[in-house]
């Protein structure tokens, strides 16, 4: 033969290398999707964390919609809704919404609502002092309650977005209450 | 090298070759293990043309006729893997396994023994998957892509074996493929520079770099769905904190360069055939070369133009439209150099040159609606329609599947000794010429009406179409019975001797030696000037 074997052996070993990698590299695309997403903002998703808000100028040139959208997912049955559809704020001003959840069945259910924004840029100047997605929301059977939400829109949003939607989604994780992290947001 | 053929002490052939079932156990042959690939690839074409006979007649008439939407979804999905990792893939590594060593001057695989084990797990494989079929509830019914949620939380419980064999598949190839790089490397014979190697032997190697860089990916993916759906993680699953579109960058990005995967070993095969019929070298081989490294690394940052409709930023949408758009660029540079080969040569139409010629000019019609599919605006309306459906089976049919056709009928006599029955192969040639675009072309006019695809019922306007494309599904299934029947008969070693050129204008390693080959080749390495 015109090659002595170990040299097969080196470069298969370099090969499984490769393999073994990129099989890594397919799990790594979880977190680094994530980072990816929290820098650019590009997947309308809100920081899970309360910021804090310092009191700021408020450009009151500018008059920022936002829309709420609430949407359980199948097989949870709670009914949930914004108490205002829409509001009106400055950027730089803080604000409060509140949202309405009733859980009509006979047996206590534990919540987690995700919230996405749209368009997606949007997230990354949505501030949320204080919200209801942050811990999971357990809520006994018929009873109802009142949820707030708190936030401001920092004033670097972008000039040609005057109106974005933030949509909150309920899941039912009664199954998985306890093992699931309580702080996602 | 000595193969493994030599350590069997039994049924000593004075070709060294056992004889019954157990040579084609234990075989670590490389001609042996090539047979074996491509028989396996051609009954996984029949089977999974079974199912695409089932679809197509679901979708003769409008309504529901003969099966029920969950099978017709079930038949779609294990349609498109079977085509995908059982015919496709199996039956480039075939040629690759008979072709690579006599192309560059090798005596075997570098590694024959894990290439025995790479085909002989295939088959198990593809029997978990077709078994899922036949338990409760039915097998996998959420698309080949087998998207999140559909695929974790609506799945049933036969999602496991679906997960498992894919996971067998992704073996088969990694091992496959590492064998190719390994043999290229390491086996080539004296004076076989990079620059010299046959054009089939440089995709091949290129291919197999995309192998081992994204079957790995696709196994994270399946191994992700199989967590989330038994064991409680939430990868994809939002109210946990996953994300179901992450789902769809992870599938893509193994799944752009796998059809690149299926399709750089066509351009090879074509790249060795248009010379050979026009009786002049390759023109711009060099081009050729950089022209299939380029498509292989634009490959991996194209993957989010199968996801415009997710919700990208303009920016990201923008980023894709266009990095898509620059692929066009070498894929243009082969099929210019095909033409400036055939420019001027004496052209001759045997059936390899044939499927070669219908491959470039139909690969091409399967590229243009690419390059439209590609234009992030109009995406939105075509995206999961019929058009989808008929760009990717031109590129696949009438480009990957016709590639492979064309290399069986140029290296049949090579494999055999004996020329195969023409008339038989010219009716297989026309019979699927004129049925593939009955079948596939129609498709572009229901998909840009709006006709959904994966869908069991379609709304009556589309009725007409739909019809055609059945007659011409049907047809075209019909025409393979013709390349059984060919293929049975070649094996049988009836027909003419070959000579060891075999075709006039032939050149290379493989046609210096005789036809048909024998059992151990080149185990002095030859002399390439």
């Amino acid at each position: 033969m015109n090659t002595p074997a170990p040299n097969n052996g080196k470069l298969v070993i370099k090969l499984v290398a490769v393999v073994l990698g990129m099989f890594g590299f397919g799990f790594a695309l979880v977190p680094l999707y994530d980072v990816f997403c929290d820098v650019t903002g590009i997947n309308g998703k809100t920081n899970p964390y309360a910021a804090t808000y310092q009191v700021q100028d408020i450009d009151t040139s500018r008059t920022i919609t936002v829309e709420f959208i609430t949407r359980t997912n199948t097989g949870m049955p709670w009914e949930f809704k914004a108490r205002s559809r829409q509001v009106q704020v400055h950027p730089g001003e803080l604000k409060t919404v509140e949202f309405y959840v009733r859980n009509p069945t006979g047996k206590d259910i534990v919540g987690q609502a995700i919230p996405s924004v749209s368009p997606g840029t949007a997230a990354l100047y949505l501030n949320k002092t204080e919200c209801f997605c942050f811990n999971q929301q357990p809520l006994p059977a018929g009873e109802e309650a009142l949820m707030p939400m708190q936030f401001y829109v920092d004033p670097q949003l972008p000039e040609d977005i005057e109106i974005f939607t933030l949509s909150y989604t309920f899941y039912d994780v009664t199954e998985t209450a306890s093992t699931v992290a309580m702080n996602r947001g | 090298m000595s193969t493994a053929a030599e350590h069997l002490h039994h049924d000593e052939h004075h070709d060294h070759k056992p004889s019954g079932i157990k040579r084609w156990l234990y075989t670590t042959n490389h001609k042996d293990i090539g047979t074996l690939y491509l028989w396996f690839a051609f009954i996984m074409f029949l089977i999974g043309g079974a199912m695409a006979m089932v679809i197509r007649a679901e979708l003769f008439q409008p309504g529901l006729q003969l099966v029920d939407p969950n099978f017709f979804n079930q038949m779609t999905t294990v349609h498109g893997l079977i085509m995908v990792f059982g015919a496709v893939m199996p039956a480039f590594t075939g040629l690759a396994n008979w072709m690579v060593p006599l192309m560059i001057g090798a005596p075997d695989m570098a590694l024959p023994r894990m290439n025995n084990w790479s085909f002989w797990i295939l088959p198990f494989a593809f029997l978990i998957l077709l078994s899922s079929l036949f338990l409760e509830g039915g097998g996998p019914n959420f698309g080949w892509t087998f998207y999140a949620p559909l695929s974790t939380t609506y799945s049933n419980d036969s999602t496991a074996l679906f997960v498992f064999s894919v996971h067998i598949m992704g073996a088969s190839s990694i091992m496959g493929a590492i064998n190719v790089i390994v043999t290229i490397f390491n086996m080539r014979a004296p004076g076989m520079t990079w620059m010299k190697m046959p054009l089939f032997v440089w995709t091949w190697l290129i291919t197999a770099f995309l192998l081992i860089a994204v079957m790995p990916v696709l196994a994270g993916a399946v191994t992700m769905v199989l967590t989330d759906k038994f064991f409680g993680t939430s990868f994809f699953n939002a109210a946990g904190g996953g994300d179901p579109v992450l789902f769809q960058h992870i599938f893509w990005f193994f799944g752009h360069p796998e059809v690149y995967i299926m399709i750089l070993p066509a351009f090879g095969i074509i790249s060795q055939i248009v010379p050979t019929f026009s009786r002049k070298p390759l023109f711009g081989y060099a081009s050729m070369v950089y022209a299939t490294a380029s498509i292989a690394l634009l490959s991996f940052i194209v993957w989010a133009h199968h996801m415009f409709t997710t919700g990208m930023p303009v920016a990201a949408e923008l980023f894709f439209m266009f990095a898509t758009m620059l692929i066009s660029v070498p894929t243009g540079v082969k099929v210019f150099n095909w033409v400036a080969t055939m420019w001027r040569g004496a052209i001759s139409f045997e059936i390899p040159m044939l499927f070669a010629l219908a491959f470039i000019v139909l690969f091409t019609i399967g590229g243009f609606s690419g390059l439209m599919l590609a234009i992030t605006p109009v995406d939105f309306q075509y995206h999961d329609t019929y058009f989808v459906v008929a760009h990717f089976h031109y590129v696949l049919v009438t480009g990957a599947v016709f590639s492979i056709m064309a290399a069986v009928y140029y290296w049949l006599p090579k494999w055999c000794g004996k020329m195969y029955d023409l008339t038989l192969a010219k009716w297989h040639f026309w019979c699927s010429l004129i049925s593939v675009n009955v079948l596939f072309f129609p498709m572009h006019f229901v998909g840009l009406a709006g006709m959904p695809r994966r869908i069991p019922d379609y709304s009556l306007q589309f009725a007409d179409f739909n019809k055609w494309v059945s007659i011409g599904g049907f047809a075209f299934g019909l025409s393979q019975l013709i390349f059984l029947a060919l293929l049975i008969k070649a094996c049988r070693k009836q027909g003419e001797a070959a000579t060891d050129q075999v075709w006039e204008g032939a050149e290379g390693l493989e046609w210096e030696i005789p036809s048909p080959a024998p059992y151990h080749t080149f185990e002095t390495p030859p002399v390439v000037k």
